[in-house]
């Protein structure tokens, strides 16, 4: 049957160039990096290779790169790590209320230890309010952890300017750029960047592996002990191949970073052209300008998206959806809600993210099956009246 | 996550529809939730001869309202009312803990139907009614504590 992956936003498949990096480090150069033979030295030196890579995309030297076990842990990393080395200064942490578990789980569990969070809203189109945010500081203010793209509805947040209000008020600034990293030229210095976070999965790299920038200057207590690896900030011998799968992605990435993303975008704006003009009662969820180019999110009023999901897996079709079935969850999408969608829209909510290997082929394929489901279920649904 | 009779019912329901002047309708859930079932029930002397559903839903849900009209089509109101959600469970070959309650609302559907039929023969008070059916006073969604807004 044919397969069409349209959750890139998910994971990505692992690249031939990145495998083909990856592989010698399995097979040759299986050595731990912190031995002092050969095959151990040249690990290290794969490491460090990488760690320039990604210190160079993001105009930060290779000493402000930490690997971690994922984006999550670095999320973990640097919320806890800026909590647990500053909290002489204040007890007080700003985020947004549509951050990614990793970061609203981890200001959750610091709340129960006694931090004051403050989740800043977003509008309609899934934008933080800056105002609210410059409202929300006080003296007690250490941290402003806000996520540069949001991975369910892929919106870009003013980053600039958070960073220059972070810096004006002399406020750590952490961005989980898990989503952006990749597609989005991010220039920490530039930004005001503080601490960042990324993930080798969304890029075509494997999965388990993450890195962190720390700003040179800045404390941070280490969250997990052990050994003196990544210069004594994060223990666990090094998942090296994950590490050179990251680098190579990394470059790979941001050398086709225009071509790429004029391709993806153009298929995005072909798929949600072409739903408006096929489908009856949908709603298009998040800004469409200030948004990654592979992202679209689309609810289907009187279905659910579930049921929805299922019947395109039938079909070979892979994507997401917002809806509690989906989310582990009883509500749906907290992302959905905070954008003020009813529950029946949110649960009605299709995600589609389009890679850099998807073709027009594998839109028409989704956009003829799309739209004989979705007929197909709301001729079932008790609130379809068509 | 899903067994195959699960897969099957909710790629290829069965009984999907209206029925024309329907001896009983029964509806239950909330979109709020995200799922409502809504049954219809067609009796001639006392034997439910036809059964059919709609429901906004996920695959379970779509899986335990095909299913649940599958088994009481042909047995009497009696019979029905005995189904439980663990019989349409088991029809199912399982299902996965957290969708559970898609077999609970299942069986409520039907015994609301049933109701329904009953104050439409008009012999019954409300309270016998309700006796025989089973129905719960408080009619809430059986998995959250979200607040039913009532609306469609
Ligand atoms: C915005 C965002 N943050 C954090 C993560 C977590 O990354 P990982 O899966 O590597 O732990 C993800 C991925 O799901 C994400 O999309």
């Amino acid at each position: 049957m044919r397969r069409v992956y349209l959750d890139n936003a998910s994971t990505t498949k692992v690249d031939e160039e990145v495998l083909n990096a990856i592989l010698p480090y399995l097979k040759e150069e299986y050595g731990n990096p912190s031995s002092i033979y050969s095959i151990g030295r040249n690990a290290k030196k794969a490491i460090e290779d990488a760690r320039e890579k990604i210190a160079k995309v993001l105009n930060a030297e290779p000493t402000e790169i930490f690997f971690t076990g994922s984006g999550s842990e670095s999320c973990n990393m640097a919320v806890r790590g800026i909590a647990n080395s500053y909290k002489d200064r204040g007890n007080h942490i700003i985020t947004s209320k549509i951050e990614h578990p990793a970061v609203l789980e981890t200001c959750k569990a610091l709340e129960k230890d006694g931090f004051q969070i403050t989740y800043i809203p977003v509008n309609e189109e899934g934008i933080i309010d800056l105002d609210g945010l410059r409202e929300a500081i006080t003296n007690e203010t250490i941290l402003i952890t806000i996520m540069y793209a949001n991975n369910e509805i892929g919106t870009l947040q003013p980053i600039k300017e958070i960073g220059e209000i972070a810096r004006k008020h002399n406020i750590f600034f952490h961005t989980d750029a898990v989503q952006a990293f990749g597609t989005i030229k991010i220039d920490v210095k530039g930004l005001g960047i503080d601490l960042l976070s990324l993930s080798g999965h969304k890029l075509y790299a494997p999965k388990g592996v993450g890195a962190l920038y720390l700003r040179k200057g800045i404390k941070l207590k280490k969250v997990l002990t052990g050994g003196h690896q990544e210069r004594d900030k994060r223990a666990g011998t090094e998942n090296v191949t994950g590490i050179v799968g990251l680098g190579k992605a990394t470059e790979l990435a941001y050398e086709n970073i225009e071509s790429t993303n004029k391709k993806i975008q153009e298929l995005r704006e072909y798929y949600i052209s072409e739903v408006v003009k096929r489908i009856p009662h949908i709603k298009v969820n998040g800004d469409l300008e200030k948004r990654l180019p592979g992202n679209s999110n689309i609810s289907f009023r009187y279905i659910e998206g579930e049921s929805l999901l299922l019947n395109l897996d039938i079909k070979g079709i892979c994507a997401s959806s917002g809806s509690a079935c989906t989310s582990g969850s009883l509500d749906p999408s907290h992302v959905l809600l905070a954008l003020g969608l009813s529950h029946e829209i949110a649960h009605g909510s299709l995600r589609v993210t389009i890679g850099k290997d998807n073709t027009k082929e594998d839109i028409d394929y989704l956009l003829d099956n799309l739209e004989e489901v979705v007929q197909r279920l709301r001729n079932m649904s008790p609130l379809y009246n068509g | 996550m899903y067994s195959d009779k699960v897969i099957d019912h909710y790629s290829n329901p069965r009984n999907v529809g209206e029925i024309e002047n329907a001896s009983g309708i029964g509806q239950v859930g909330n979109p709020v939730c995200g799922d409502i079932m809504k049954m219809y029930i067609k009796v001639e002397e006392d034997i439910i001869k036809d059964a059919t559903f709609k429901t906004f839903g996920c695959g379970a849900a779509i899986a335990t309202s095909s299913v649940a009209t599958e088994i009481i089509k042909g047995k009497t109101i009696e019979e029905a009312l005995k189904l439980t959600n663990k019989e349409v469970v088991d029809e199912l070959e399982g299902l996965p803990s957290a969708k559970v309650h898609c077999s609970v609302l299942a069986e409520e559907a039907i015994r609301e139907a049933i109701a329904d039929y009953y104050r439409k023969q008009g012999e019954k008070s409300e309270a016998e009614i309700k006796e025989i059916c089973g129905l719960k006073d408080e009619k809430e969604c059986p998995h959250c504590d979200l607040e039913n807004s009532g609306d469609e």
